[in-house]
């Protein structure tokens, strides 16, 4: 008899999630760069596990089973929100199962609340634009600011779901803080060459590094959101570029090059391979280091001036 | 700045909530006010503009000269107040933008509506596509219009509709194809479906037309689950183990009656393999439909997840009062897609399904047909290719086959259905370019040897066109 007690315990306590002690918070974000930040704020008093790579379209992720037994497991979900993970989280949350991450729930962090977006359409909205987000620019972890506020609201989210790990989260949080306050006038003093000079992007997945940076980007080589460049548009791109002065192409290393390197032979401008995420290539294996990569590269990219 | 700051908080707060709250407001709403509610927020973003600009010089600013202490205070407190006082104003605006999407728009549900159409060329004037769905006339079809509707019910269950209507040689036919319920809540890892709903049995039998990889339904699924797939009201229940792997487990029971469950009670004075259907309605619990599936999935490389099934469905059947249909299955995907991928190109999917049918038949004493046991069994094997973006090229092979029964088959020939049984072999080779995620249009060519055409090839050409308008809801993988 006490045999199979001691069974039905150690049964009991494998499928108890979380288990008797005092558990790490299981942090589930859908980018990486999400995920950085939950590591900034959370550090060792949370598990997190980034669903989508740094070096994938995060618009087209695959809604994996696995990631299903994921959700199931988290305490708390992060998403970016404004419909970049439309296509593939809203299955996965139903399938999973977890009372805890389902909308409107406090372990359900939609980082998009606390961000001021970009680009928000101002007129009638229908795909004829491509596949164009109603709400506004998903790609707003790409202002270190955006990422201060995103770490505030998570600091104050895992208070609430690990109130006796608060005051970590806090000081983590102020240490980020400081991160960020002392690498900005560094990036931004940096940066400074680049002030005012006139860009063109894959996808319009560097609106806000630009903002922030003071970088104009003027066109983007999708003639719309999703939308792959027809030879009218790349005419017409060259044609701006040549009269416009453009003298950047930013990329990521995931897009077709076919096109921007046809771009940057006809108009003399250099192209900068640049992540959109954590992770997006080796460099940038943190939410500092991303911007740290991205300075860099544009900083070798236009070495020697822009031309 | 303060004042001002107030200000811009008081009134984008009294447009929030006047805006949020009231819909009465809304709609009674004066054209010449709207106009005036969007200058204050286009005056209030212009103001934010300036406020951001002024925290950027701050920012960019050298620290004043001064004591240590006094010089961390101002660097800290000044640009922090700055900032969330933004925040707040910021998320107002940003509130009000969304509300002026539509006030009720939070409630409604996805709607969307799917067209799949076709042109069809075939060799013989009898064909050899029997799904309702399938491209089945010469000339042009209308394969499948699906209005598709979802939505969240309350924190407890989210729900799904689809109503589908098809042209079937020029008349019009509606079905309600799924409308059904799903939990959110429920504890233990247990999940509810309740309402109708496809059998959630192998892999293609639950997928909409829409989403198919190719134009027309696999033989070994006609052949078995009838040419609208199987489903039926019911109530489902699945649990999620709770390992360090997925695996599922589903149980469902369902109302097995009429053209959507031929291989069980389906219609009375209907065939199944030369067998007339009487009308044997539901009269106990074990005349419902009971499927059990099992299902896991992993990724041994970053690149590739695996996906394996395992389904069956037990029923009755109406070839005889106590007579019983048994079904099998086993499914295998295997998906490659890099992890650079862009917008989902390139990939490499591989999916097989085997089904096995077991049909107690007889005796029909209409026609006098002794009792039998036939068989059915089959697979279908495709491979797709996303070689480039926006553009699929795929590979399908079909085999069917069928065992026992013998006796009823020479009525099946005077009814016309001897193509339901016996061997039968199909190629299906294919291309698909995608516009957008939103429409498709598809080449597919059937190359089809089957023992009721002597073995002779029965050619089919195929363009297919997809549209779809609305919001909807992603599919699972």
């Amino acid at each position: 008899m006490k045999g199979y007690l001691a069974i039905v315990l150690l049964l009991g306590s494998l499928i108890t999630p979380g288990g008797l002690a005092h558990a790490k918070l299981k942090v589930v974000a859908t980018t990486p760069d999400l995920g950085s930040l939950a590591r900034e704020v959370g550090g060792d008093r949370i598990e997190v596990v980034s669903l989508a790579k740094g070096t994938e379209d995060p618009h087209f992720v695959d809604a994996k089973p696995s990631f299903i037994r994921v959700l199931n497991q988290a305490d708390v979900l992060i998403e970016g929100g404004a419909d970049l993970e439309v296509g593939w989280l809203p299955p996965l949350v139903v399938n999973a199962r977890n009372p805890k991450i389902q909308l409107g729930q406090p372990g359900r962090i939609i980082a998009a609340d606390v961000i001021r977006l970009l680009e928000v359409p101002s007129g009638p909205v229908d795909r004829s634009l491509g596949d164009v987000h109603p709400f506004g620019n998903p790609h707003f972890t790409m202002d270190p600011r955006n990422g201060e506020l995103i770490a505030q609201l998570l600091s104050e989210r895992f208070c609430f779901a690990a109130p006796g790990d608060c005051s970590i989260f806090q000081s983590n949080l102020k240490q980020f803080e400081a991160k960020i306050d002392g690498r900005m006038p560094i990036w931004q003093k940096q940066m400074a060459p680049l002030n005012g000079v006139k860009a063109i992007s894959y996808h319009k997945s560097f609106s806000y590094l630009a903002e922030r940076f003071k970088l104009r980007i003027v066109n983007t080589i999708e003639p719309k959101p999703g939308i792959p460049p027809s030879a009218a548009h790349v005419v017409n791109l060259v044609a701006q570029m040549k009269s416009e002065s453009v003298r950047l192409i930013l990329m990521e290393p995931n897009h077709e090059r076919k096109t921007p390197t046809f771009l940057a032979q006809e108009t003399g401008a250099k192209i900068a391979l640049v992540p959109s995420m954590v992770g997006g290539t080796k460099e940038a294996s943190d939410y500092i280091a991303l911007f740290d990569s991205i300075v860099q590269t544009l900083l070798a990219t236009v070495d020697g001036g822009i031309p | 700045m303060h004042t001002r700051l107030c200000r811009c908080a008081c009134v984008a707060l009294c447009i929030v909530v006047f805006g949020e709250w009231s819909p009465g407001f809304a709609k009674e709403i004066d054209p010449s006010e709207m106009e005036s509610l969007k200058k204050q927020i286009t005056l209030m973003e212009e103001q934010l503009r300036q406020l951001r600009e002024k925290v950027d010089q701050l920012e960019t600013k050298p620290l004043r000269p001064g004591p240590p202490a006094l010089e961390k205070d101002t660097a800290e407190a000044e640009p922090d107040d700055k900032e969330k006082r933004l925040r707040d104003v910021e998320r107002q605006v940003q509130q009000q933008r969304t509300a002026n999407r539509g006030i009720l728009a939070p409630f409604n549900p996805k709607i969307s509506l799917n067209g799949l159409f076709s042109a069809a060329m075939f060799s013989e004037k009898d064909n050899l596509q029997f799904g309702d769905h399938d491209p089945h006339v010469q000339g042009f079809n209308v394969q499948n219009v699906e209005l598709h509707l979802q939505g969240t019910v309350d924190p407890y269950f989210k729900m799904d509709a689809n109503v589908v209507t098809f042209l079937n040689h020029g008349d019009t036919t509606i079905e309600l194809e799924e409308a059904y319920g799903t939990s959110l809540a429920l504890p233990a890892n247990l999940q509810l479906v309740a309402g109708q709903y496809f059998t959630r049995f192998g892999r293609q039998n639950w997928q909409h037309p829409h989403q198919w990889d190719f134009a027309d339904q696999p033989v070994i699924l006609n052949r078995i689950f009838g040419p609208d797939g199987l489903r039926g009201p019911g109530a489902q229940l699945s649990w999620l183990a709770p390992l360090p792997f997925y695996l599922e487990f589903i149980g469902s029971a369902q109302q097995g009656e009429g053209e959507i469950a031929t291989s069980f009670l389906s219609k009375p004075g209907d065939t199944v393999r030369g067998y007339t259907l009487i009308d044997r309605p539901v009269r106990k619990i074990g005349d419902l439909l009971y499927m059990p599936r099992v299902v896991t999935s992993f990724s041994p490389t970053e690149d590739v997840t695996v996906a394996l099934g395992g389904s069956a469905v037990f029923g009755p059947n109406a070839t005889g009062t106590n007579n019983r249909t048994s079904v099998y299955g086993a499914d295998i995907y295997v998906k490659w897609k890099p992890v650079n991928q862009s917008q989902g190109y390139p990939f490499v999917v591989w999916q097989t399904e085997y089904l096995f049918r077991d049909y107690q038949a007889g005796p029909d004493a209409v026609n006098g047909i002794p009792a039998s046991r036939p068989k059915d069994f089959g697979f279908y094997s495709q491979i797709l290719y996303g070689f480039t973006y926006r553009w699929v090229a795929g590979f399908r092979l079909d085999y069917a086959n069928s065992s026992g029964g013998d006796v009823a088959v020479p009525f099946l020939v005077t009814l016309g259905q001897q193509d339901l049984v016996g061997e039968r072999w199909r190629l299906s080779p294919n291309v698909t370019f995608y516009p957008s995620e939103f429409s498709k249009f598809r080449l597919q060519y059937n190359l089809d040897f089957a023992d009721s055409r002597g073995r002779e090839a029965v050619h089919g050409v195929f363009l297919q066109a997809e549209f779809n308008i609305g919001e909807h809801g992603a599919h699972g993988f």
